[in-house]
C-alpha cells in the first residue's frame, strides 16, 4: 500500500514504500521541489520551513510553519501542506509577504528566504493577528541580513483580501488523519531490513496498545523533534516506529476543578495558545515562560510535553517547570493506567520509569497551584537555544509571608532534570522576604547537582547558576512584594 | 533615470521568495544518473594511514567505487597558497578529516557504505591550541614584523604602562548553503562544475590540478552562493575536484554536498589569535608606545592564513595613531581544520587588540573610554605604521562627532550612569568605537578583473564578469553600472551567472573589493560599445559623436531628447554596419605595493570609515544580556546602491556581532570539533537584533578614482560590532570599582561575561575591605 497519501500545494500526492526515516525535506527536494532548503537537518535554521494545515485551540483552521527536515515522510499521510512553490498567487503574481520581503532588502543570499517566507505567509494568516509577534521568526536563521528587513516585514504585514486564494484551504480546514500502517521495503535507496521497516500510526490508544503488544521494541514518534534529529545526524535507524500524533486522546486536555490535564501528545503550540486564551492559564505563569522560550515556534508547532519528558533529557526545559510545580504523570498501557509523580519518573540519564509497551498519555497539575512562579533560562542567545542552566520556582505565601509552599527544579546540573527537595522542604514557615531566608536556602542549594563541563558552559558556571537563579527569583519576587504593598 | 545611487531590490529577490532561485545542489534531481559522494572519516587529531580496506564498502548495495589517492590522475593537492592539502592524505591531520570517499547510486547507501571502509591508523600527537604550537614551535610562517620608531626606548620612557594578552576566538562562517559541487562530463570529455565558489578560476585550476587536464578542459560555473563570507573562497575547491575526479571516472554526474555537520567538522573558521601587547602612554591618554605580538592558528595547512595575519597587522592601528609602533605575527601549525578567509579577513582581530588596550587605557586612567579613543586618531596628513598617508583622516573625527549628535551619546551616557547608580543586579554599558578598513587585495596582482559585455540587435545587454554573487548583491549593482554606463533601463541588462569561459583568470570575489573591481571592468567595456555606438548615432542625426546622449534606453542629440531613438535602432545600425557588438573591458588598481621586507608601501586604494554605539544591559545573576540599542554611520562613498549597503551593513554587523558574543567554537581534548551543529554553534537569531538599530550611510563621501564614486562595503561593518563588546566591558565594569580593568574573554558569552562581573564585584569587596580596615 502507499506509505502516504497526501495534499502538497493542492495537488494528491502519493508516495510508495518509504523508509519512515526520510523525511518530508528530503522527499521534496529529491522530486524536484528544492525551493525548499535544508541548512542544518536538526531543526535550528527554518530553512525547510513548510505549512502544515491544521487547526487552533478553538477548531479554527490555520496554517503552521513546520521544520520539514523533522518530519517523518509517512506522517504527512492525509494532511494538507503548502510549500514556498505553492505560495505565489495564480499567474505566478508574488503573495503579499514575498512582495513585502522583496521590497525590504529582506534576502540577501535568498537561502533561508523560503522558510522565512513560510514562517510569514501563515503567520499572515493566523487567526487574531493584532501586530507584530516576534516569535513568528523565531525558528528562522538568517546569516546576511542581519534580521532588521525581515521583522519590518512581519510589522508590516497587512490582512489577507477576501478573495485570497489562500483563504479557500483555511475555508474547508484539514482532514481528520487517518491511520496508517505499513512496512517498507525500501527497495530503493532505503536502508535494507529483513522484515521492513515498519511504520504505525494509530488513531486511538487501544490501536496503540495493540500495535505495541505485537511489536516489542518499537519507538514511539511524538513530534519528531528529537528522533528525527537523530536520525538525520547520527543516523539511527528503529526497525519500528509508531507515530502517536493522530491519537486524539492523546492530543485532547481537560481542566476540572481539581486539576489540569494536558495531553502528552499534545503539540507545544497548541498548549501555548490555551495557556494564553483561556482564563486558567493565569495560573500557570511559569508555562507560559516555559513556552515563549522553548526552543522555536516552528519546533512548537511539532514537539509536545510527552515527547520532551520521555527523552529525559538532563535539561528539557519543560521538565524543570513541571517538577517545580509538582506534576504526576499519566502512563498507560493496554492493561490499565498508573499515576506517577513527575519528581519519580527520571531513572538516570536518559532513563525513565515507563516500561516495556508504556507510554505518557498525559500530565496533571493539582490546583491550586502557587500564585508566584518563574522560569529561568541560562543560554547563550534568547530565542531558539538550549539552556545551559534552567530553573522553575513556584512559591505560596501565607498572609504573613511565609512560605507555604515552594516548588524548585532545576535542569543542566545533573544526569536528569532536578527537583530540589531539600530547598522546599527546609522553606516552609520561614519568612520569604528575609535575607536570612535566602542565606539559608543558598547553603542548601549549593553544590546540589552534579553538573558538568561541555561546550554550552562550565561546571563552575552551572555550579554558580543554581544559586544564582535562586538569588534572582528571591530579589524579583521580593520587588514584586515590595510593588505590591505599596 | 539614472540607476546608480537608486535603491533596488536584490536581483534575485523574486527568484529568493517564490523558491525558485537554484544553488548548486538543487541541480542535481533533474539530473539522471547523478552519483553521489560520502566521506570516510578518521577520529584522530593527528594519525598516519596505514592502510584502506574498501571490500566490504564496495559489497553495499549501490557502492560504484571508493574514491581513494589512486584514482588521482593528476596531482593529488588542492593547495591553494603551498602543495600542502593531499585530497586524499596518507597523514591525517585534522580530527575527523576525510581519507576517501566513497560513491553511490544515492545518498544514503554512500552514506551507509562508508563506515564500512576500514581504515588503519597509527594515531600520533596533535598540536591543538596556539600554546601547543608555541611550545613545539610548529609555525607555517617566520615572523613577520611591521614597525616604525623607537618603541623600547618609548616605552621605557612613556609616562605609564600596561601589558597583556587577548585571546580571540574563531567563528564558523555558517553560509546557510553548505559546501556543494555537482561535476559532469561534457561532450568533448571535458568537465564542467557546478561549484559554490567565490573563486572560480581557482576552483577550476584546482579540478585541473587533480584531474591533469589543461585549463581549458575544464568550466567552472557560479550561478549563486547561498553564503559564503569568506568560507568558499579557497575552500570550495576540494569538493570540487572531488565531484569531477567521480564524474570522470564514473562518467556521469556527481554530486557532492557536504551536511552542515560535515561542513562544521572539515572546514576551516576566522582564525583565533593570541596577542600580547605592552603600551605606553601619557597621563592623558595619548598612545606614545606599542608593542603587538600576534599567533594565529593556521590549523593544518597553510591556506590564506599569511595574508589573513598581514591584515591583521595593518589593522593594529585601526584609527589612532601611535608614533612608535611594533607589531609582529607568525602563523602558528595546529591540526585543527585550515583555517581560513572570512569577512574582514584578520581586520576584525587586529582591530579588536587596539579596542581592547584603549578601554584598559580609559580604565586605568579612570576617563571615559571614548575621550580616550577620540584623543589618539589619526590627524590629517597623518601616517599608517606601513607608510600609507591617511589622507582623509578627518573623516574619523567627522563621523564621530556626527554619530554621537545623532545617537544623542551624551546624554545617553549620562542615564547610563545614572541607572547604574541606582541599580545593583543590571548594569548598563554604552560605547561608541571607530573602523578604519584598507580596501585593496594585499597580494597586489589580485587587484585586477575583466568584464565581457554583450548586444543583441534588440537592444538586450548580457553582461559577463569575474565576480561571484554570495548574497552581497554584487550583480545588483553591476547591473545598475551597466545600465548607466550604457544609458539604457535595468530591464535592458542581464547579468550572466560567473562562468570561467567567459572571463578568463579572474580574481576571488573577496576583499570587499568586487564592485570596485568589476564594476570598473563592466565600465570600460560599455565604454568602448558606447564609442561604437555613439559613431552610429552622429552618422544617424548628422552630429558630431561628442554630442550624442545615451539615456535610459534611449539616444539623442544633446539639448534634443524630441529627437530620441531607441537604443535598440542604434545597436540594430551598429549590426548592419558591421560594427562589433561585444567588448571586453579590463581593471587594474593603480598605484598599490607593499614590500614585505621592510614593511612599507601602499597597499591600500584606500579606506573605509564608520563608527557605531552601542547600549547593553547586562544582568549580574547570569552574565546574559541584551543590546538595547545600536546606531551606525558608515562611510561607503557615493552609495551604488543604497538599499544593498544598508544590507551589508546590518548583516555585517550582526555577524560581527555573533563573533563576538554568541559564537563560540568549542573543541575537545581529543581535537573534535564539539560544536558541530546548528544546535551548539550559536549564531545570533532575531533575539540578538537590536529593537532599536539605527543606520545611516555617510553624506557627502564621494570617493575619487572609484567607480562612480563609490566605497567597497563588505567587510568593513563587520568590525563595527566591536561597540558591543566595548559596551558589556563598560557594563561590567560598572560592577567593579573606579579604575578597575575588566579581561573579558572573546567571545564574551554569558558565562563569560559572569565570571568578569564576579571579578569585578570581588574587587570591588576587597576594596570596601581594605576601606574598611583602614
Amino acid at each position: 500500500m502507499a506509505a502516504a497519501v497526501f495534499e502538497l500545494n493542492g495537488q494528491t500526492v502519493s508516495v510508495d514504500d518509504v523508509d519512515p526515516h526520510c523525511t518530508l525535506l528530503e522527499w521534496l527536494r529529491a522530486s524536484g521541489l528544492t525551493g525548499s532548503k535544508e541548512g542544518c537537518a536538526e531543526g535550528e535554521c527554518g530553512a525547510c520551513a513548510v505549512a502544515f494545515l491544521g487547526r487552533d485551540e478553538q477548531g479554527r483552521p490555520r496554517y503552521e510553519p513546520v521544520n520539514s527536515c523533522l518530519v517523518s515522510l509517512p506522517e504527512v499521510h492525509g494532511r494538507s501542506i503548502v510549500t514556498v512553490e505553492g505560495v505565489s498567487l495564480p499567474g505566478g503574481a508574488l503573495h503579499p509577504v514575498q512582495e513585502a520581503m522583496v521590497r525590504a532588502g529582506g534576502s540577501q543570499c535568498g537561502y533561508c528566504t523560503p522558510g522565512f517566507v513560510m514562517s510569514l505567509f501563515c503567520e499572515y494568516y493566523r487567526p487574531d493577528r493584532d501586530g507584530y509577534d516576534p516569535e513568528a521568526i523565531s525558528g528562522n536563521l538568517c546569516r546576511c541580513t542581519g534580521y532588521r528587513p525581515i521583522a519590518d516585514v512581519a510589522r508590516g504585514m497587512g490582512t489577507p483580501a477576501a478573495n485570497d486564494p489562500c483563504l479557500i484551504p483555511l475555508g474547508k480546514g484539514p482532514r481528520e488523519l487517518p491511520p496508517l500502517e505499513y512496512a517498507a521495503r525500501c527497495s530503493r535507496g532505503g536502508t535494507p531490513h529483513p522484515e521492513g521497516r515498519r511504520f504505525f500510526r494509530p488513531t486511538s490508544t487501544a490501536e496503540l496498545a495493540r500495535i505495541l503488544w505485537e511489536n516489542p521494541g518499537a519507538v514511539l514518534l511524538g513530534g519528531g523533534t528529537d528522533l528525527m534529529v537523530s536520525a538525520n545526524q547520527r543516523h539511527t535507524r528503529h526497525a519500528v516506529l509508531v507515530s502517536v500524533g493522530a491519537i486524539a486522546e492523546l492530543c485532547s486536555w481537560n481542566v476540572s476543578e481539581t486539576e489540569i490535564t494536558i495531553g502528552a501528545a499534545l503539540p507545544l503550540s497548541q498548549l501555548e495558545r490555551l495557556v494564553e486564551h483561556f482564563p486558567w492559564g493565569t495560573e500557570l505563569g511559569a508555562v507560559r515562560q516555559l513556552l515563549r522560550l522553548f526552543s522555536s515556534r516552528l519546533i512548537r508547532n511539532r514537539a509536545t510535553l510527552g515527547g520532551n519528558l520521555a527523552t529525559a533529557s538532563p535539561i528539557g526545559d519543560a521538565a524543570p517547570v513541571l517538577l517545580a510545580l509538582g506534576a504526576e504523570l499519566t502512563l498507560q498501557t493496554g492493561g490499565g493506567q498508573r499515576r506517577v509523580p513527575l519528581a519519580e519518573f527520571f531513572h538516570g540519564y536518559r532513563q525513565t520509569a515507563l516500561a516495556p509497551g508504556e507510554w505518557i498519555a498525559s500530565v496533571h497539575l493539582r490546583r491550586p497551584l502557587p500564585r508566584i512562579q518563574r522560569f529561568y533560562k541560562v543560554s547563550k542567545r534568547v530565542l531558539d537555544d538550549i539552556s545551559t542552566v534552567a530553573a522553575a520556582f513556584a512559591l505560596e505565601l501565607g498572609p504573613d509571608g511565609s512560605v507555604e509552599r515552594l516548588g524548585a527544579a532545576y535542569g543542566g546540573i545533573a544526569a536528569t532534570p532536578l527537583r530540589a527537595g531539600t530547598l522546599e522542604r527546609l522553606a516552609l514557615g520561614k519568612p520569604w522576604r528575609s535575607e536570612a531566608t535566602l542565606q539559608l536556602l543558598l547553603d542548601a542549594v549549593r553544590g546540589i547537582g552534579t553538573p558538568l563541563s561541555d561546550q554550552r558552559g562550565s561546571a563552575a558556571y552551572r555550579g554558580a547558576m543554581v544559586e544564582k537563579l535562586l538569588e534572582r527569583f528571591h530579589a524579583e519576587t521580593n520587588a514584586q512584594l515590595a510593588e505590591a504593598a505599596e | 533615470m539614472k540607476q546608480v545611487g537608486a535603491s533596488r531590490s536584490h536581483d534575485s529577490a523574486r527568484a529568493h521568495v517564490t523558491g525558485s532561485a537554484t544553488y548548486v545542489d538543487d541541480l542535481w534531481p533533474t539530473l539522471a544518473g547523478t552519483v553521489h559522494l560520502w566521506p570516510v572519516t578518521v577520529p584522530h587529531a593527528h594519525a598516519r594511514v596505514l592502510g584502506l580496506d574498501t571490500a566490504a564498502a564496495l559489497a553495499s548495495p549501490g557502492v560504484l567505487t571508493v574514491l581513494s589517492s589512486g584514482d588521482v590522475t593528476g596531482i593529488n593537492d588542492v593547495g591553494p597558497a603551498r602543495r600542502d592539502e593531499p585530497l586524499f592524505p596518507s597523514e591525517v591531520c585534522f580530527h575527523g578529516q576525510p581519507v576517501a570517499w566513497v560513491v553511490a547510486e544515492s545518498e544514503l547507501e554512500a552514506r551507509n557504505a562508508a563506515p564500512l571502509v576500514q581504515v588503519q591508523v597509527e594515531p600520533l600527537p596533535a598540536i591543538l591550541s596556539i600554546e601547543d604550537a608555541l611550545a613545539a614551535q610548529s609555525f607555517h610562517t617566520p615572523v613577520e614584523r611591521i614597525a616604525r620608531g623607537d618603541v623600547e626606548a618609548a616605552l621605557a620612557q612613556a609616562e605609564l604602562r600596561l601589558e597583556g594578552q587577548l585571546h580571540i576566538g574563531g567563528q564558523e562562517h555558517f553560509y546557510l548553503e553548505t559546501q556543494a559541487a555537482l561535476a559532469a562530463l561534457d561532450d568533448s570529455d571535458g568537465i564542467f562544475v557546478h561549484s559554490s565558489t567565490q573563486h572560480p578560476a581557482e576552483t577550476q585550476e584546482i579540478v585541473a590540478r587533480v584531474l591533469g587536464l589543461p585549463r581549458h578542459d575544464v568550466v567552472v560555473q557560479c550561478s549563486r552562493m547561498g553564503g559564503a563570507f569568506g568560507g568558499k573562497e579557497v575552500q570550495a575547491n576540494a569538493w570540487a575536484a572531488l565531484a569531477a575526479l567521480a564524474a570522470k571516472k564514473l562518467r556521469r554526474p556527481a554530486r557532492v554536498r557536504l551536511t552542515r555537520q560535515q561542513d562544521l567538522r572539515f572546514t576551516g573558521k576566522r582564525h583565533p589569535f593570541l596577542a600580547r601587547f605592552r603600551v605606553g602612554f601619557t597621563r592623558g591618554g595619548k598612545l606614545q608606545a606599542l608593542d603587538v605580538e600576534l599567533f594565529s592558528d593556521g590549523g593544518w595547512s597553510l591556506d590564506l592564513s599569511a595574508p589573513v595575519l598581514f591584515r591583521a597587522m595593518f589593522h593594529v592601528d585601526n584609527c589612532y595613531g601611535v608614533e612608535h609602533l611594533r607589531v609582529t605575527g607568525q602563523v602558528c601549525r595546529t591540526h585543527h581544520v585550515s583555517h581560513t578567509a572570512f569577512r574582514g579577513f584578520g581586520g576584525p582581530q587586529g582591530m579588536l587588540v587596539i579596542e581592547e588596550i584603549l578601554d584598559r587605557v580609559a580604565r586605568t586612567l579612570e576617563v571615559p573610554p571614548h575621550l580616550i579613543r577620540e584623543s589618539n586618531f589619526y590627524l590629517k596628513g597623518g601616517r599608517a605604521h606601513y607608510g600609507q598617508e591617511i589622507k582623509d583622516a578627518d573623516r574619523i573625527t567627522r563621523i564621530w562627532s556626527e554619530l554621537q549628535k545623532s545617537s544623542q551619546f551624551s546624554a545617553r551616557w549620562r542615564e547610563v550612569e545614572r541607572f547604574n547608580r541606582h541599580s545593583r543586579d543590571e548594569k548598563r554599558g554604552l560605547a561608541i568605537t571607530p573602523v578604519k578598513f584598507g580596501i585593496s587585495f594585499t597580494t597586489a596582482f589580485f587587484n585586477q578583473a575583466g568584464a565581457l559585455v554583450l548586444l543583441y540587435r534588440d537592444g538586450s545587454v548580457q553582461v559577463n564578469h569575474g565576480g561571484t554573487e554570495m548574497g552581497q548583491g554584487l550583480h545588483t549593482k553591476i547591473a545598475q553600472i551597466a545600465a548607466d554606463a550604457l544609458g539604457v533601463n535595468i530591464d535592458a541588462i542581464r547579468v550572466m551567472p560567473t562562468r570561467t569561459d567567459k572571463v578568463p583568470n579572474t580574481s576571488a570575489t573577496a576583499a570587499s573589493a568586487s564592485a570596485d573591481l568589476n564594476g570598473a571592468a563592466v565600465v570600460s567595456a560599455c565604454n568602448t560599445l558606447q564609442r561604437r555606438l555613439a559613431a552610429i548615432a552622429a552618422e544617424h542625426f548628422r552630429i558630431g559623436p561628442e554630442s550624442v546622449v545615451f539615456d535610459s534606453g534611449h539616444v539623442y542629440p544633446a539639448g534634443h531628447p524630441a529627437r530620441a531613438v531607441p537604443f535598440a535602432d542604434i545597436v540594430d545600425q551598429a549590426y548592419l554596419a558591421r560594427v562589433p557588438l561585444f567588448a571586453s573591458g579590463y581593471y587594474r588598481t593603480p598605484n598599490i605595493s607593499f614590500d614585505r621586507a621592510t614593511g612599507r608601501g601602499k597597499p591600500f586604494h584606500y579606506y573605509a570609515y564608520g563608527a557605531a554605539v552601542s547600549e547593553v544591559s547586562v544582568s549580574g545573576f547570569t552574565g546574559q544580556y541584551e543590546l538595547r540599542r545600536v546606531d551606525i554611520l558608515h562611510d561607503v562613498g557615493d552609495s551604488l546602491s543604497p538599499l544593498i549597503d544598508r544590507g551589508q551593513v546590518e548583516g555585517g554587523f550582526i555577524q560581527g556581532l555573533g563573533w563576538l558574543t554568541t559564537e563560540e567554537l568549542a573543541w575537545g581534548p581529543d581535537g573534535a570539533l564539539l560544536t558541530a551543529g546548528a544546535s551548539t554553534y550559536k549564531l545570533p537569531t532575531l533575539g540578538e537584533c537590536p529593537p532599536e538599530f539605527r543606520v545611516a550611510l555617510l553624506s557627502r563621501a564621494a570617493e575619487p578614482g572609484v567607480v562612480f564614486g563609490s566605497k567597497a562595503v563588505g567587510e568593513p561593518p563587520l568590525m563595527l560590532a566591536i561597540s558591543a563588546r566595548e559596551a558589556l566591558r563598560a557594563a561590567i565594569a560598572a560592577f567593579g570599582p573606579s579604575g578597575h580593568i575588566v579581561e573579558l574573554a572573546t567571545p564574551a558569552t554569558p558565562e563569560a561575561v559572569f565570571w568578569a562581573i564576579e571579578a569585578a564585584r570581588q574587587k570591588r569587596l576587597r576594596q570596601l575591605q581594605a576601606t574598611a580596615a583602614q
